[in-house]
């Protein structure tokens, strides 16, 4: 089975890119150069150089103990919080931003959600002195004020989203808009595994780093690279696919991908796309969306904004149909919990996005010596007063 | 031969294309709305079937999307207006929208549907050229439904003659890299784009889209194509409560 694009632009059924003609010179001028760009030595150099300087990669691989204990087993935590902004989402905004240099580009744009892709899209912007205007969705400015002041003060402009669920899917439809308006200047940094071919491809090979670290390390601390389970929260699915991708071909490990039930898959107020979505075209390619039978994107609810997102990556989507990776989903409250246990079991405070991926423990049945890999894709200081309000802080 | 392709036989200056929403200002409008703009003169209708996440249109289109969909409407139901269609409008009508929508109808049911009633043509700008050839196209002609491409001032001559092999439909010239409802510059940018898209004498009629709002600019697109086609200016006049005057009205603006 093959589970990575093939030179259509497609992972089994799903991909593709479908886009209107505005856009398509630009994603054709991507989707030419990005291999032949990522490829070169000097792209891979400088882009290994800031990771390891900048960002200060390679991101630890942590043994949690306390966890390990109460699950009977060995719970890694591949610790993506301690990059610098605080989530994977800079891995591929450094890679991005050097390709977008190389491409001649001038200005750079790009949606948010929870506001971690905003704030590494704005340093990037900084460190490397371009033009960046942001679209965040009304409702995720005034539920993450901080990051809003963050990219402020890193130079970035912030454009509300004002339409639909005015979350991450319209700050999509709002930047996808802004590049159609600017088609020669602009690089649209998308900051998951979505888009039109190649954004799914490129995304997953900027965060692959998140596997390739992991599997060293998991030599170094197991004796060897393959763990029996990984697991990741997913909303569009950029940790996910970072955590899992050089781990796809290893059918002896199991894939575990945590979506966002909100108040419950069938409360109607979820994000848990693979549960309730079906096939369909969101944002450039042919995936699994929410949707009704009348093809309107459902308007998706997580108390995540990281996951508040009505369909998935397209690779995601393959791995779910073919069933390489399994699916789950955990509620807001599930997912709270699990953030304050790994908090006073561990001193960490994860984001409530990767908290999704740590409540998934407590549904497994693990046999004792069993390695578990969970990707902690992001700090939960931009989530404090989500958690404060919920446990009365 | 179907509608569209009789119309630009007839007439090959200055033809008239309106845009609006189907759904929109109230649901029952549809119908009404194509009635009264082949009165006031309208030489071809656009239907836009309504899409949660337009990203191709300025804030006006989408907002008539959305009050569409809050009101109700959905395909299924825009077929069903569609119904009488033909005993009460003779020109040629084409559904405009997003691709999503049309997958989840079905694409095969969909150009039966449109066959139906009598829809001359599909304009769904996300669905890719590539997809079209290999999945689609022959299921539009064996109902005789024309798919008309959008090009823009980026797109290459090659994809432009590809284009022109793959559709019997019109060329939808959109003037500018923008989203629908900017006001049409007449820089020299514009003016060599249309120029040099009049220079390769295509077998295919162009229509200019994207801009055009008014007399003037309806004008100056009408020196480089067949015609124009408007959509925002025509849906930000329309008057709920005075729906066939708000029609006549703008219509009366434009001497063709």
């Amino acid at each position: 089975m093959e589970y990575f694009v093939n030179e259509k632009g497609y992972y089994g059924d799903f991909g593709g890119a479908y886009i209107p003609e505005m856009l398509y010179p630009n994603v054709e001028e991507l989707r030419q150069n990005y291999m032949s760009i990522i490829n070169d030595e000097g792209f891979q150099e400088e882009f290994k150089k800031l990771l390891k300087d900048y960002v200060g990669r390679p991101s630890p691989l942590y043994l949690a103990k306390r966890l390990s204990s109460k699950y009977h087993a060995n719970i890694f935590l591949k610790r993506e919080d301690l990059n610098h902004t605080g989530a994977h989402k800079i891995n591929n905004t450094i890679g991005q931003i050097l390709l977008a240099e190389r491409l001649g580009k001038k200005r750079i744009i790009a949606e948010t959600g929870a506001g971690q892709h905003g704030v590494a899209t704005a340093t990037v912007c900084a460190l490397r002195g371009l033009e960046c205007v942001i679209y965040m969705g009304e409702i995720d400015i005034e539920r993450q004020a901080p990051n809003v002041a963050r990219m402020k003060m890193l130079g970035a402009t912030v454009v509300p989203a004002t339409s639909g669920s005015k979350t991450l899917k319209d700050a999509t439809n709002e930047a996808m808009r802004d590049w159609v308006n600017n088609p020669v200047d602009t690089h649209y940094i998308i900051g998951s595994v979505v888009g039109p071919h190649p954004y799914p491809d490129m995304v997953a090979l900027f965060q692959s780093i998140i596997s390739e670290e992991t599997k060293k390390q998991l030599i170094e601390q197991t004796g060897r690279d393959q763990p029996d389970y990984v697991l990741a929260c997913v909303g569009g699915g950029s940790n996910a696919m970072g955590m899992f991708y050089h781990f796809i071909n290893d059918a002896a490990v199991k894939l575990i991908a945590v979506e966002a039930a909100g108040k419950g898959v069938s409360s109607g107020y979820t994000a848990a796309t693979t549960a309730l979505g079906k096939e369909g075209v969101l944002h450039g390619s042919r995936s699994i969306l929410m949707q009704t039978e009348d093809g309107q994107v459902v308007e998706p609810f997580s108390v995540s904004a990281g996951l508040d997102y009505p369909g998935i990556g397209p690779q995601h989507a393959h791995l779910f149909k073919t069933t390489r990776a399994q699916y789950v989903s955990i509620t807001d409250e599930e997912a709270l919990n699990a953030g304050l246990l790994c908090t006073q079991l561990e001193g960490i405070i994860p984001a409530i996005e990767s908290a999704h991926a740590i409540a998934q423990l407590e549904k497994m049945e693990f046999k004792a010596g069993e390695n578990v890999v969970v990707c902690l894709s992001g700090r939960g200081d931009k989530d404090m007063e989500t958690y404060m309000k919920y446990f009365g802080l | 031969m179907n509608r569209i392709n009789q119309l630009f036989q007839n007439k090959n200056k200055n033809i008239l294309s309106i845009y609006y929403t189907a759904g929109y200002p109230n649901l029952d409008d549809t119908l009404t709305i194509a009635r009264a703009l082949e009165e006031a003169g309208a030489d071809m209708l656009e239907i836009g079937f309504p899409y949660s996440d337009p990203v191709a249109d300025g804030p006006v289109i989408q907002a008539s999307s959305k009050q569409a969909l809050d009101n109700g409407m959905d395909l299924k139901l825009l077929f069903e207006q569609l119904k009488d269609l033909r005993k009460y409008v003779n020109i040629p009508v084409l559904l405009m929208g997003y691709v999503n929508p049309l997958l989840q109808y079905g694409v095969e049911n969909f150009c039966k549907a449109c066959a139906e009633v009598g829809v001359d043509g599909l304009i769904v700008p996300d669905l890719p050229m590539v997809e079209y050839e290999e999945f689609y196209k022959d299921t539009f002609q064996q109902y005789g439904i024309s798919n008309v491409f959008l090009i823009t001032p980026q797109t290459a001559v090659e994809r432009i003659h590809k284009i022109v092999e793959l559709t019997n439909g019109f060329i939808y010239m959109v003037s500018s890299s923008a989203t629908t409802g900017k006001n049409l510059s007449l820089s020299q940018v514009t003016e060599d784009y249309f120029s040099r898209v009049a220079a390769l004498e295509l077998k295919n009629p162009t229509m200019i889209g994207f801009g055009i709002s008014d007399q003037p600019s309806f004008e100056k697109a009408c020196q480089y194509a067949s015609g124009a086609i408007i959509g925002t200016a025509f849906v930000k006049a329309l008057q709920s409560d005075k729906l066939e005057e708000s029609i006549q009205g703008f219509m009366i603006g434009f001497s063709k």
